[in-house]
């Protein structure tokens, strides 16, 4: 595809972004930047509603913007075409696996891409089988995916977007509705990736176990960890069990 | 919610291409269906019974595969045999049963658990997967098969989203009975059912779309080559044609 990446290259770059939903006129993006460089790990905490899915589907060309520029790779991308192009170096892992994973059984899923990619049958599978092998779950290859687990969907639809390979990772709550044993296992998946990744998240335990930098959104709008304070406070007192007012 | 109970198996009727049974079912089902001859719709059945043992399946979970059906016939037997105008077998005051009725009967009967068993044996023995693969190498649009492999995928999202708003409607004292307020609470469910499926279907559009999809079909399914693929088709399609020639002869 010829995309050049060095270290310390930006990988996703918005610059002045702003998106309304069509017939209103609240904005939910509002000249917003944000950029994404090679190796960067970055987590985004931020109340409901502020926009986070709305920011990741521009990345993905999925919403139109009203105005700015969305650069990929140093590429400025306008049409759909454009974004057809760099669709298959980002990786969205959907807020629901149900609607990411389609297919009937969990291989076929996972060998969708790379079938997409226009890899051959014998090479979809070697992949969708090597990046099975490489979550841990290789032993449900065969498994019809509605009968599949929360948690196992959940890792299921990470493989499907690692099978191709992506450049960058971008994840919509990911741990939403997974108990703590799948939740310290995407830890772990995400902590040896070697790839950059983007991770919106309500946790922020979770967010600080897997990223470098915390940002959050307000009005539209990002907010760097400088201009953020997300501190957390554990304390102790003498009402013990019972339910008690803070004042 | 969709049990594939015979897909999975190693007899000589599972190892048959996905296309080459669809199309053995396409042919025999017709043939059974505009038959209009008692013998021969018996001939069929017995054609039924063999793929049926051919396929090596479980007696009793076939003949629960037919219960449906049965339910069926059933009204077919209290209805038919009385209203049927023809030559009266049996007279009881008012009601009367004809033979033509009888015979009407008996062909409806056999043909319909023949087709039932022919769909048993060569359909249900395959994934559905696979069954979306063999449709699309017999040539049904793409679009078609992808109706049939979504919906496969999400009717049971649909069925867990279903129960979970008439779970919170119960929680909330909400009692089913014959009158208007249940009735327009289900119409409620029901339409909140289609908002969300019209909801979920653009997220996975969109989904579909972050990977790469560009409407085409692609399908993992791979069945070695087997001869008895075109022995198969070739027997079936022989008994087909012949048993179709036989009855217009015979007529």
């Amino acid at each position: 595809m010829g995309f050049i990446v060095t270290a310390n290259s930006s990988v996703i770059k918005l610059e002045d972004i702003s998106f309304s939903y069509p017939g209103s006129d609240t904005k939910i993006l509002d000249h917003l930047n944000l950029e994404i460089k090679q190796g960067d790990r970055i987590g985004m905490i931020a109340p409901n509603g502020s926009g986070k899915t709305t920011l990741l589907h521009t990345i993905m060309g999925l919403c139109k913007p009203d105005s700015g520029t969305i650069k990929v790779f140093e590429k400025v991308l306008n049409h759909e075409k454009d974004f057809l192009l760099v669709r298959s170096k980002i990786g969205l892992l959907f807020q629901d696996s149900d609607d990411q994973l389609f297919c009937p059984t969990v291989l076929d899923d996972v060998a969708f891409g790379p079938l997409n990619l226009g890899f051959s049958r014998t090479d979809a599978i070697d992949i969708a089988r090597k990046t099975l092998e490489k979550l841990g779950i290789l032993y449900f290859e065969k498994s019809v995916i509605h009968k599949l687990s929360g948690g196992q969907k959940r890792l299921v639809a990470l493989a499907s977007v690692l099978a191709m390979e992506p450049e960058v990772l971008l994840l919509d709550e990911p741990t939403a509705g997974l108990d703590n044993k799948v939740k310290e296992k995407l830890i772990h998946i995400l902590n040896s990736l070697d790839i950059s990744y983007f991770v919106i998240s309500h946790e922020f335990d979770f967010a600080n176990a897997v990223t470098d930098k915390i940002y959050s959104m307000e009005n539209g709008r990002i907010l760097r960890d400088d201009e953020i304070h997300i501190h957390r406070h554990e304390h102790i007192h003498k009402h013990g069990k019972h339910p008690h007012i803070h004042k | 919610m969709i049990e594939e109970k015979f897909a999975y198996g190693s007899s000589f009727i599972h190892k048959l291409d996905p296309q080459i049974r669809i199309l053995a079912l396409i042919v025999l089902s017709f043939a059974a269906a505009l038959c209009d001859n008692l013998y021969l719709a018996v001939i069929y059945f017995v054609i039924s019974i063999i793929l049926i043992s051919l396929a090596g399946l479980n007696r009793i979970d076939v003949l629960k595969r037919l219960k449906p059906l049965f339910w069926f016939l059933l009204m077919i037997w209290i209805i038919l045999p009385l209203t049927f105008d023809g030559d009266i077998m049996y007279r009881f005051y008012w009601l009367k049963i004809t033979y033509q009725g009888l015979i009407l009967c008996c062909k409806i009967t056999i043909k319909s658990i023949t087709i039932m068993l022919i769909f048993v044996a060569l359909i249900a023995t395959m994934t559905i997967a696979s069954l979306g693969s063999g449709l699309h190498r017999i040539h049904v649009p793409d679009k078609m098969v992808f109706l049939i492999l979504m919906s496969y995928r999400y009717i049971s999202v649909i069925e867990e989203e279903y129960k979970r708003l008439l779970r919170a409607a119960k929680f909330r004292g909400f009692k089913p009975g014959t009158n208007v307020h249940s009735y327009k609470t289900f119409a409620y469910i029901a339409g909140m059912l289609f908002v969300r499926a019209s909801l979920r279907a653009q997220r996975v559009h969109q989904a579909m779309l972050c990977r790469g999809f560009n409407q085409k079909f692609h399908t993992l399914d791979e069945y070695p080559p087997n001869r008895l693929n075109l022995i198969f088709l070739m027997g079936i399609f022989g008994a087909s044609l012949s048993l179709v020639i036989l009855e217009i002869i015979w007529v």
